[in-house]
């Protein structure tokens, strides 16, 4: 399909004023009257709060008020709470926040306020708690017993704490890397894994530790927050405009209405701002209280903490494989570090499996265990990517016990688009993963790096491949497109910005149905009372397949309206009307017609469903409002996605990646990198290649550098900081990398697309843990990140300890 | 890193200007202490951006404090605020400087060039603007008016660097969106426009 605007290069609306500085990002702003507001913090990993005494500071000059949980309505464990009220279960918990003319009386004021603790006993090790008289990381418990279905990534867990300690024997088995037989409280199963494992040549079992490790987001969370007639203005930092309003709203103990999000730009969210979050909320009610502008900055060492982090996990797996390498029989056991807030993303790590290598059986077995380590949420590509990095040199050694390459493997096993995935087999809308294998294969030239000599003095080549997935889209968002009497086409969007240019690329699918000039084309966003419709929030590689949907669907009822209204003018039926050049006009004579803006005026004066005064019942109410507010205006195109469906749109990546590790110093330099994806239409070429890198430079980040690290005698973090969690840098990472995509249209999506946000770095961490075993002949740590310490100690022939799986202390 | 404003002479203008530590690690002066008014002249002329502005700064404030909140430049970034990231990256005397290390004071005599000022009179975008437009160099924008400033000073080092030269000279600028490679690519499509 040859399209005007889809698949090709533009200049997204936001991306002059970032490099001249002019975007404003949520600190920027500042307000009449504005105080600013700092957070006293938990300064212990678990403890109970017994008295709060601010009486010296409330009477400082220049202290306005402070906010505690008695401010707030109560929140039971684990929600993340706005602020701690009995008990605090990990250092850095905002305890209670403090008002005042400026930030350095604000922080003076802090230092006025005498809180007592009692302290309790800590953990940082899931297995610590989960073994017999092990603590505790709440009162109640160690683990979250599920009273209904685990939702989607953004959703939080429904059930209660309570305690699930494993004999010391099962812990231990675990600990060495062998089954263990314990309680589970969540998992799930398909086929028959018995039966499958007995048809197996070869079976392999081994364990696995990954670890967690903070977001980082380069934009710190403010907040900036006032309140005019009820109603509250709120500068923020998220991953959504419209997806955030109702949490927000409800944070605040007001209805949606009453909340005007304003977030023009993002600096970096990666699943963390998702949905609202907790120094929101403290924001928000403080400036109610104080009946004054309030901002909360948060500085880079809260963020730390409440900037959330990914999951760990600990685990075991069993594959088994017959017929030369198919893969028949996954046997899985992953014990999650939720943190004190419980993401737990099993689920999804093993429907990465489900997804790659198309096991006929598949079992997994899940608890989650509560920690008093920095909190946690979903994290690009949560569960998939950290089992990414696992897998791939244990199935790296599955292949070499089949006596198989390794692409072939992969390509041997992978989906297409009569596939199944997850628990319940269910469909995906299409997939070409082999298509990008072969395609990565001959791009990186796997066959000449494979065979080319490893060792170079003090130095060895690894050479790697991987793989990542993600959902990459929903369904049943809506889209809303005006046309003003002038003609200007105004494309509103509810998906938030953080900086894919995904917001941008989707638009233009309206510029597309309605063969329209880009130039004649503005995105309305930012704002949510510059009426926005109901959207996806940016996350999840989704916006590309859900927002071109949403787009198209809104933009073809503007089509079938200027077809209405000129059949209405000039006669005869709306099928025989055509759109071109910006004119609705008689396909049999084209000089009866009219432009689209003169077209909207009519709509004006036809009022009802023309003009945005009635709309499809379907809709979501925050698109009602939205389009309650445009009414009049001009020609109100507004729908559903309700186009055809079938499962899941796969978004697949194959990475290729050549390494060279300095036996010397366990340094290890990314020599080269290709990663191919299996993504439909790549509908924005340089957006696309900016999430295919910039997902390559995660994954390096994980498979080498950022991890969480406690001190497991006090609770402390070791590694505050950019450069302690080390994120890469451009030289940890290759001067230039590659890539393209297999490039066959999604027959789901009207403009062929699928993301790939997320699997962009699963399939580079998986590459890198692939070409680290390599270049280490086949060595398995068993553990990401592989830093430089256990590279020299498995040169030096040095053990890890007696306890191999220990997760958070190293 | 400029010769005349290492990290020991910040390190150094923190204890002479400040009579106590405070708890706070997160905001934007060097120190929350006090002292009493007078000590220090505090109205001084700064020379940023090629114009002359008389401005108020405490002893301890760095220079980013002072862009952002008192000149309202809030193109130069905090993103660590203490050295480690470069999203704060402005010019002294045509040399990339962490303006969250530098202390305020110290650069009265500079000439201080932020993203703001990079582009002509006429408002003609900077080549290296240009560049990063051409190539969508930024991804979600925080640590962009960083890595401008840091090409734009190596541009002025080394108006034809390879892409190696390029590499290292950006790499005390952090991007966690990871867009490095479009980042270098804007560096070379910049050094063509500037030839």
């Amino acid at each position: 399909m040859t399209f005007m605007h889809i698949g090709k290069d533009f200049t997204p609306p936001d991306v002059e004023g970032k490099v001249t500085g002019d975007a404003k990002y949520a600190e920027d702003f500042r307000r009449e009257g504005m105080v600013f507001a700092r957070l006293l913090t938990s300064p212990m990993p678990s403890g109970r709060i017994v008295s709060i005494d601010a009486s010296a500071a409330l009477r400082m000059d220049g202290v306005l008020g402070i906010i505690t949980a008695d401010d707030l309505p109560p929140s039971a464990p684990p929600a993340n709470p706005m602020l701690a009220s009995e008990y605090v279960t990990y250092i850095g918990q905002p305890i209670l926040a403090v008002a005042a003319i400026s930030e350095h009386v604000a922080e003076n004021a802090l230092e006025q306020i005498k809180v007592q603790f009692e302290r309790r006993d800590f953990v940082v090790d899931p297995l610590d708690s989960l073994i017999e008289g092990g603590p505790d990381a709440y009162p109640e418990g160690n683990a979250m017993v599920l009273t209904a279905p685990e939702g989607d990534e953004n959703t939080a867990l429904v059930g209660r704490i309570q305690p699930v300690k494993w004999p010391a024997a099962e812990v231990e088995k675990l600990r060495m890397g062998k089954e263990p037989n314990g309680k589970f409280t969540a998992g799930w199963e398909y086929g028959d894994l018995d039966a499958q494992f007995a048809q197996c040549d070869v079976i392999v079992e081994e364990s696995f530790v990954t670890a967690g490790y903070p977001h980082q987001c380069m934009e710190p969370r403010t907040s900036m927050v006032y309140w005019e007639n009820g109603k509250c203005y709120f500068h923020a930092s998220t991953q959504s405009q419209s997806s955030v309003n109702n949490g927000l709203a409800a944070m605040l103990g007001i209805g949606p209405e009453n909340l005007c999000l304003i977030n023009e730009n993002t600096g970096g969210g990666f699943g963390s701002k998702g949905t609202s979050y907790p120094s929101m909320g403290i924001a928000g009610n403080l400036s109610r209280l104080l009946n004054r502008p309030v901002q909360l900055r948060i500085t880079r060492e809260e963020e730390f903490y409440i900037g959330v982090g990914r999951p760990g996990m600990q685990g075991w797996i069993k594959i088994g494989v017959k017929d030369g390498g198919k893969v028949a029989a996954v046997d899985l056991v992953i014990v999650s570090d939720g943190g004190p807030t419980g993401q737990n993303s099993a689920s999804s790590s093993a429907g990465h499996i489900s997804v790659l290598y198309q096991p006929d059986a598949m079992r997994l077995r899940n608890i989650p265990i509560f920690t008093n380590t920095a909190p946690r949420g979903a994290q690009r590509g949560p569960g998939q990517n950290e089992m990414a990095a696992a897998l791939a040199p244990i199935m790296d050694k599955v292949a070499k016990q089949v006596g198989i390459d390794r692409v072939a493997f992969r390509k041997m096993n992978a989906a297409n688009s009569d596939s199944g995935i997850y628990e319940d087999q269910s469909p995906v809308t299409s997939a070409f993963m082999a298509e990008a294998i072969e395609k990565g294969a001959q791009m990186f030239d796997w066959q000449a790096k494979i065979s080319q000599p490893r060792r170079r003095g003090n130095k060895v080549i690894g050479i790697g491949v991987g793989q990542g997935y993600h959902g990459a889209g929903g369904y049943g968002y809506d889209g809303l497109v005006r046309i003003a009497p002038s003609g200007r086409v105004y494309i509103h969007s509810g998906v938030g910005n953080l900086g894919t240019y995904s917001f941008a690329a989707t638009s233009r699918a309206v510029a597309e149905v309605l063969q329209c000039s880009w130039d004649n084309c503005e995105i309305v966003r930012a704002r949510t009372d510059s009426h926005l419709p109901h959207s996806s929030t940016q996350g999840g590689s989704n916006t590309i397949f859900t927002h071109s949907r949403t787009n198209y669907v809104a933009a073809m009822d503007v089509v079938t309206k200027l077809k209405e209204i000129a059949a209405a003018e000039f006669g005869g039926a709306v099928d025989d009307y055509s759109i071109g050049e910006e004119r609705v006009f008689l396909t049999s004579d084209p000089a009866k017609g009219m432009s689209y803006g003169a077209a909207a005026q009519k709509a004006i004066e036809l009022g009802g469903r023309y003009s945005g005064g009635e709309y499809p019942d379907d809709i979501d109410p925050i698109t009602q409002r939205a389009v309650a507010g445009l009414a009049g205006t001009g020609l109100i195109g507004v729908a559903k996605d309700n186009l055809p469906r079938k499962g899941t749109p796969p978004g697949e990546i194959v990475g290729f990646v050549e390494i060279e590790i300095d036996l010397d110093t366990g340094k290890i330099a990314v020599l080269d990198y290709v990663a191919v994806a299996d993504c439909g239409t790549v509908m924005h070429p340089k957006g696309f290649s900016q999430q295919m890198n910039g997902g390559g430079v995660w994954g390096i980040g994980m498979a080498a550098y950022e991890r969480h690290v406690y001190d497991p005698q006090n609770g402390l973090p070791a590694n505050v900081g950019l450069y302690q969690s080390k994120l890469p840098t451009m030289l940890d990472v290759p001067a230039t990398m590659a890539n393209a995509a297999a490039d066959i249209p999604d027959p789901f999506n009207p403009m062929g697309g699928r993301g790939i946000g997320e699997p962009s770095q699963g399939c580079a961490v998986a590459a890198m843990t692939s070409a680290i075993a390599d270049a280490l002949e086949g060595h398995l740590f068993n553990r990401v990140p592989v830093t430089a310490d256990m590279i020299l100690n498995h040169v030096a022939q040095n053990d890890f300890g007696p306890r191999p799986l220990k997760l958070n202390t190293f | 890193m400029n010769p005349q404003l290492t990290r020991r002479h910040f390190i150094k203008g923190v204890i002479f200007s400040a009579s106590a530590a405070a708890s706070g690690a997160g905001y934007y002066i060097a120190s929350a202490a006090s002292r009493s008014p007078g000590a220090v002249e505090r109205l001084i002329s700064l020379n940023v951006n090629g114009r002359v502005r008389r401005v108020d700064v405490l002893p301890q404030e760095t220079l980013a404090h002072t862009l952002r909140y008192r000149l309202n430049l809030t193109g130069t970034k905090l993103a660590c605020n203490r050295g480690e990231c470069g999203a704060c990256t402005v010019m002294l005397d045509d040399i990339a400087n962490y303006s969250c290390s530098v202390l305020t004071h110290q650069v009265k005599d500079r000439a201080v060039i932020t993203v703001e000022g990079l582009r002509a009179e006429d408002g003609t975008l900077h080549p290296v603007q240009q560049a990063f437009i051409e190539e969508l160099s930024p991804q979600c924008g925080f640590c962009t008016p960083g890595q401008v400033v840091a090409a734009a000073a190596l541009l002025r080092a080394n108006p034809n660097p390879t892409r190696e030269e390029a590499r290292q000279g950006l790499s005390g600028n952090l991007c966690r969106c990871g867009a490095y490679d479009h980042y270098l690519n804007g560096v070379m499509r910049a050094a063509e426009l500037m030839a």
